[in-house]
């Protein structure tokens, strides 16, 4: 499996997106400037945190209208794989390539920690691997990570299975004080109708290591190297939760 | 031909969080303006347009607002605009 990483003028997560991905899965990763436009024929388009164009006007507003970004939604429109991690979250909102948008955090403050999230389902390529209602452990670093949408958008979401991660405590319970910044539904992470673009505000790349920011993030790169080599008649995970014990 | 002054300015739409505007009424309280229903903060951008008339200088700042200075899905936008001579 070819994975790519877009380069912006202000990412500053892509060298930890392309070591993740070499250290959970192996595979081949190129970094892809935001001048080209041309994906080199990757598999997988990760648009990493940070902070592109300098967060100037809204976050991820200018970074839409790179020249790689046409190739990313073509990408995206044939069904191609397209993860976004926080800014890179933004960015694919902004793009509307995901519906709905990030704003200011509701507490006004910087968030550096690291939560819990619950993955909601198993039927995208980088949540292949985990039962629902598993729960990670995963950084979260911004400043704009509160999500919201329109109730119809909202009502959509969730009644589609497209919540891919929620915050929650340790116990798995989606609690608002287990909301870091006050994202309606406690979402985390979402995915399009496709299933084929996924976004979250956590830092899966910065979860594959046990020293830093522990291990959780390795199976959600594995998910999506398992996803792609299921062939195309692979089988739908089941979206049902195995209740436990 | 003269040139045309934009201005644009961008507020939270209603119904969306807008966290800075409580955090701001919320001093003004402190402070004792007890009579602030409601803060909006939002961003007020000016924009200097050369060789356009008025009339045609609106739709062209609409477009703009669309495509990049508001995110519909989170913001309103109002739009004035003033024949400016150089």
């Amino acid at each position: 499996m070819r994975w790519g990483v877009v380069v912006f003028p202000g990412s500053c997560d892509d060298r930890d997106a392309l070591r993740a991905v070499e250290r959970a899965v192996g595979d081949e990763a190129v970094a892809l400037w935001h001048k080209d436009r041309d994906l080199r024929g990757v598999d997988c388009v990760i648009l990493p945190g940070g902070f592109s164009y300098g967060d100037y006007l809204r976050c991820g507003a200018m970074a839409k209208f790179s020249p790689i970004m046409e190739a990313v939604a073509a990408h995206a429109r044939a069904g191609g794989l397209v993860l976004g991690t926080c800014n890179g979250f933004q960015i694919l909102c902004e793009a509307g390539l995901l519906p709905g948008a990030l704003v200011r955090n509701r507490s006004l403050t910087f968030v550096c920690d690291v939560v819990t999230v619950r993955v909601e389902t198993s039927d995208t390529f980088f949540t292949y691997g985990c039962p629902p209602g598993d729960l990670l452990a995963l950084p979260i670093k911004h400043g704009e990570g509160c999500y919201v949408a329109d109730e119809d958008t909202l009502t959509a979401l969730e009644r589609e299975g497209r919540v891919v991660f929620r915050y929650t405590d340790r116990a798995g319970r989606a609690v608002p004080e287990a909301n870091p910044n006050g994202a309606l539904n406690n979402i985390a992470g979402i995915c399009n109708e496709g299933r084929n673009v996924v976004g979250l505000m956590p830092h899966p790349e910065h979860a594959v290591e046990r020293l830093v920011g522990g291990e959780d993030g390795l199976k959600l790169f594995r998910s999506a190297q398992a996803w792609v080599g299921r062939g195309a008649a692979g089988e739908r995970r089941a979206q049902t939760v195995v209740p436990g014990p | 031909m003269p040139g045309v002054l934009a201005r644009v300015y961008v507020t939270p739409k209603r119904g969306i969080l807008d966290p800075q505007g409580k955090a701001v009424q919320h001093s003004l309280h402190v402070l004792g303006f007890g009579e602030v229903a409601d803060v909006k903060v939002g961003k007020y951008i000016e924009l200097r347009l050369r060789d356009v008339a008025p009339d045609g200088a609106e739709g062209r700042v609409r477009a703009m607002c669309e495509r990049l200075l508001a995110n519909g899905v989170i913001e309103d936008f109002r739009i004035e605009v003033a024949e400016e001579r150089g």
